[in-house]
């Protein structure tokens, strides 16, 4: 394809097209709109982490003045668990229509029971504790451990495993080779276990909606999600409107990292706003976000690997249960899928397992479940490497996937980038740099490399010429971190004028094409597909123009630096035909110059990322700090570099969270103790330093601007670069995230060595 | 509840209004006020997203009761510029890419403005230790610090 080089655009650090709104205040994001009549929507939710619901009573509820309308599950569309899955996405609607809604059972602190719309949200919450419900409380059991127990209290009786109900909801391998034969090859072998916490993705803004119903059912959602196609789609499954009926708009979001892939709260208020007659808002508390959205699983992982002595892994065995919450559907591909992908392995075994648990059903969060397979995977690669005295980069690029390594997951891979990243970091000056002096505190360094698949799918652009000569170019994916930057340097670049002269606009559902959701790293790699096939039609119309007005024939013109040339002089003499004068001239020259193009992107290539980190240990505090990172990804081609750094350093933060703080408590009753962001520590700023970047760039050859997706591998390496950084400050090993000061003092505090060691 | 009549500055200009005795700030910038700029991320003073100032001091808004504005000077986000001129805060940020989402950017240009007030000449320790209490949870803060700084040196050499 036409790979685009002596760029003028395409790798410039542009202003954003969103980014005045932002900085001044004036982006609407999704709690930032009313409407004429608006009234306000609350949700009841459930105290109990498991539940019967035997009845619910709103009449004391609906008698409150100033109560509109009330809705309870018996107003969602049901969609019966004997009759099999309704998948929408990865999303099964039967999970769906319990989860924005319990039914039968209650199956977590904060699951939503019922909902009100009353004048005031004063009124709505008063009306709330008028609802009564009579529950018979279940025993419930939360951790994998004790959900995968025998006695364990079942959440879903229909689900079986081994023939018995079960809480494995499923399991998935990806297999290659035979294991036992490998490992019997193998000189060393090094088997661990480890746990990682629930995390959440931590988005500053919380989930949103206003709707409108009109008499006739024609409806207008504003929220904020990664995808108006997703919340018009599910919102049409989960109350009977048609998709052709509802209006989904965009709003800005403000952070979704995954957890903004499904719907929470627009079924509810659509419904709420169809009982009322009136358009009705629902914001929830950042309580209600961290109870009942996201978070991604808790997991527990057991990898085996064995090595021969010349550093060859021989065989691999990972085992990886991760929660799902109250619904199957944990993220057990990414875990088994991605961990041992940097890696040609022979003898290949990777399983993962689905556990239903009582707390909210788990949300994608940024390369899902990939993380926490890397975690395990990358630390015992660590411990191998160290069993072999050898380097740990050089250990890994030894076993590197490469071209034509044929992947446990499917894929015999083409030209990747692994290598380089282990290269590019080995001959960085941070792996370079002598650690340093702690001045009493101890310091280590650690590294660790990532995985993850990246999507293509639908996508739809509309590119239109303004009558003056401008560009407005519509996509149909919210844009999260900076898209729209990429897709207005993309098409300035195909168009050879200013990229201030395009206009990126997010459209909404019933004004540009289905576009699939804002995740699996897929929207800049698939906008850009159908924007610049959108912008070479107009192209092609633009020398059409031209050649029709100079009588001469298409061919013989060409298009360069934003106007038509004749190809030579031979084809005639005449003047360049700039964009502006040929949208002057469209009237009369055929018409209003635009096109669009609707595809289903192929062709997206994995991501592979190597990070190094440096820590420093307080040992009599037991904080462990990042006092150096630095992040090497290949990202195919930066169409903006400023927003690629920023998806790697966003991605190392988010990480080093996971790493060393971040966490869900759970009281004895099985709620979550630490609902809010002063007892959830999410890094602050003081607590990291800057964020290093080195961006390999191997172009992805089935896009024609050399696109890879970029925005999830960045968070897979990261908790075990900490977590091998720690082992070379201390020498002492931690199986359990996160590494938070209670847990590093009571391993330095611990009279002997762990018995593994 | 009877409601409340306030009288106060907002962005340089006389305001009065309305509200209830139990709104905060953010209550009423966002509702009554319609200045949606300052956003509601925790309502607990964690997030920093509301952030403004009351009388040069930041503070967040959500954690002020709107009644307290009576006789006070209080600036928000959309105060910052100067009709079409960009405070150099804000020109840096979109330069920069200090911002991804830009959720949290409102409150992080206010308290950055209030931090260059006050030290024109900050360390980058100074600056992330100032900005602890605004979560930003796309960008890592590294170039939100490098855009702050980068403006400080612009700033000092005007």
């Amino acid at each position: 394809m036409n790979l685009v080089t002596n760029n003028k655009w395409i790798g410039q650090r542009t202003i954003r097209p969103d980014g005045m709104d932002k900085v001044t205040g004036r982006a609407q994001f999704a709690a930032d709109t009313t409407m004429p009549g608006m009234i306000w929507g609350k949700v009841l939710r459930s105290p109990h982490p498991h539940a019967r619901i035997r009845s619910i009573d709103t009449a004391k509820a609906e008698a409150l003045p100033g109560v509109r309308a009330v809705v309870t599950s018996k107003d969602i569309v049901d969609f019966p668990i004997e009759k099999g899955a309704v998948m929408l996405g990865i999303q099964d609607m039967r999970w769906m229509c319990r989860n924005v809604m319990a039914r039968d059972k209650a199956l977590f602190p904060g699951h939503p029971v019922a909902a009100v719309a009353a004048t005031t949200e004063a009124i709505a919450a008063e009306a709330c504790k008028l609802i009564e419900i009579d529950y018979e409380v279940l025993p419930w059991s939360i951790e994998i451990d004790d959900a995968i127990k025998s006695d364990a209290p079942v959440l879903h009786e229909f689900n079986k495993f081994d023939g018995k109900p079960s809480n494995i909801a499923g399991r998935l391998e990806h297999k290659k080779g035979d294991i036992s034969e490998g490992f019997k090859k193998a000189d060393v072998v090094i088997e661990r276990t480890f746990t990682t916490r629930p995390v959440h993705q931590g988005y500053i803004e919380p989930h949103a909606c206003l709707i409108s119903v009109a008499p006739d059912g024609k409806t207008t959602i504003w929220s904020s999600s990664q995808g108006q196609f997703m919340v018009r789609a599910m919102t049409s499954m989960l109350t009977g409107i048609p998709q052709s009926d509802i209006r989904a708009i965009p709003a800005e979001i403000g952070g979704g990292f995954g957890g903004k892939t499904i719907v929470y709260l627009e079924p509810l208020a659509t419904l709420l706003a169809k009982k009322s007659g009136r358009p009705v808002k629902m914001v929830m508390t950042r309580e209600e976000v961290m109870r009942a959205t996201g978070p991604t699983s808790g997991s527990k992982s057991t990898v085996k690997i064995g090595a021969t002595k010349d550093g060859k892994i021989v065989a691999a065995h990972g085992i990886f249960y991760l929660q799902a919450g109250a619904f199957p559907g944990s993220p057990i591909r990414g875990a088994a899928g991605c961990s041992f992908t940097p890696y040609d392995i022979p003898n290949l075994l990777s399983e993962g397992f689905d556990v239903c648990s009582n707390r909210s059903k788990v949300a994608a969060y940024r390369a899902p479940g990939a993380p926490i397979g890397a975690y395990a995977v990358e630390c015992v690669m660590d411990e191998v490497a160290e069993r072999l005295k050898m380097d740990p980069l050089d250990f890994r690029l030894k076993n590197a996937a490469r071209e034509g390594t044929k992947a446990a997951h499917g894929p015999t891979f083409p030209r990747i980038g692994y290598v380089e990243t282990v290269e590019a970091a080995k001959s960085s000056p941070h792996y370079a740099a002598p650690l340093g002096d702690g001045q009493g505190r101890l310091r280590g360094r650690g590294v660790a490399s990532g995985f993850w698949f990246n999507a293509g799918g639908e996508s739809s652009a509309q590119v239109n010429i303004t009558e003056d000569g401008n560009v407005v170019v519509t996509t149909g994916h919210p844009d999260i971190g900076g898209s729209r930057a990429g897709i207005a340097n993309i098409c300035a670049e195909l168009l050879g004028i200013d990229y201030r002269r395009v206009s990126v606009i997010i459209g909404d559902t019933q004004t540009v094409g289905f576009s699939n959701l804002t995740g699996g790293s897929r929207v800049l790699f698939a906008s850009s597909m159908v924007v610049t096939q959108s912008t070479e039609k107009i192209i092609q119309t633009l020398r059409e123009r031209a050649a029709k007005i100079w009588e001469i024939d298409p061919e013989a013109v060409k298009w360069e630096d934003g106007a038509a040339h004749p190809v030579s002089p031979n084809a005639g003499q005449f003047e360049p035909l700039t964009l502006k004068e040929l949208a002057e001239k469209a009237p009369a020259m055929g018409g209003p110059i635009g096109a669009g193009v609707q595809l289903n992107t192929q062709g997206a290539d994995g991501g592979f990322g190597t990070h190094v980190c440096d820590v420093e240990i307080d040992v009599d505090l037991g904080i462990a700090r990042v006092i150096r990172y630095t992040a090497v990804q290949d990202v195919g081609r930066a169409i903006h570099p400023g927003y690629v750094e920023g998806q790697l350093q966003g991605g190392v933060a988010q990480g080093i969270g996971w790493a060393l703080n971040e966490e869900y408590i759970y009281t004895k009753e099985g709620k979550v103790d630490n609902p809010g962001f002063l007892d959830y520590r999410m890094p602050v700023c003081s607590d990291l330093p800057m964020l290093d970047c080195i961006m390999v760039e191997i172009p992805n050859p089935k896009h024609p601007q050399g696109v890879k997706g970029v925005g999830e591998v960045p968070l897979v390496p990261v908790m075990a670069a900490v977590a091998n950084a720690i082992y070379n400050a201390l020498g002492k090993r931690f199986y359990a995230l996160p590494m938070s000061p209670p847990k590093v003092l009571e391993v330095l505090e611990a009279p002997t060595q762990q018995a593994a060691e | 509840m009877a409601k409340v009549h306030v009288t106060t500055s907002i962005n340089g200009e006389p305001m009065e209004f309305l509200c209830e005795p139990n709104d905060t700030m953010l209550d009423a910038l966002r509702g009554t006020l319609n200045l949606t700029g300052s956003k509601e991320g925790c309502a607990s003073g964690d997030c920093g997203a509301c952030s403004i100032t009351l009388d040069d001091r930041l503070v967040c808004s959500c954690l002020m009761l709107a009644v307290e504005s009576e006789g006070h000077e209080i600036r928000t986000i959309e105060g910052m510029a100067q009709g079409d001129k960009l405070h150099p805060l804000q020109q840096k940020f979109l330069e920069m890419a200090a911002l991804q989402c830009g959720i949290c950017t409102s409150g992080m240009l206010v308290a950055s403005d209030a931090l260059l007030k006050k030290n024109p000449d900050p360390s980058e320790e100074e600056v992330r230790f100032w900005l602890a209490g605004n979560l930003c949870r796309c960008t890592g803060y590294d170039k939100i610090v490098r855009a702050v700084m980068e403006t400080a040196a612009e700033m000092r050499a005007q």
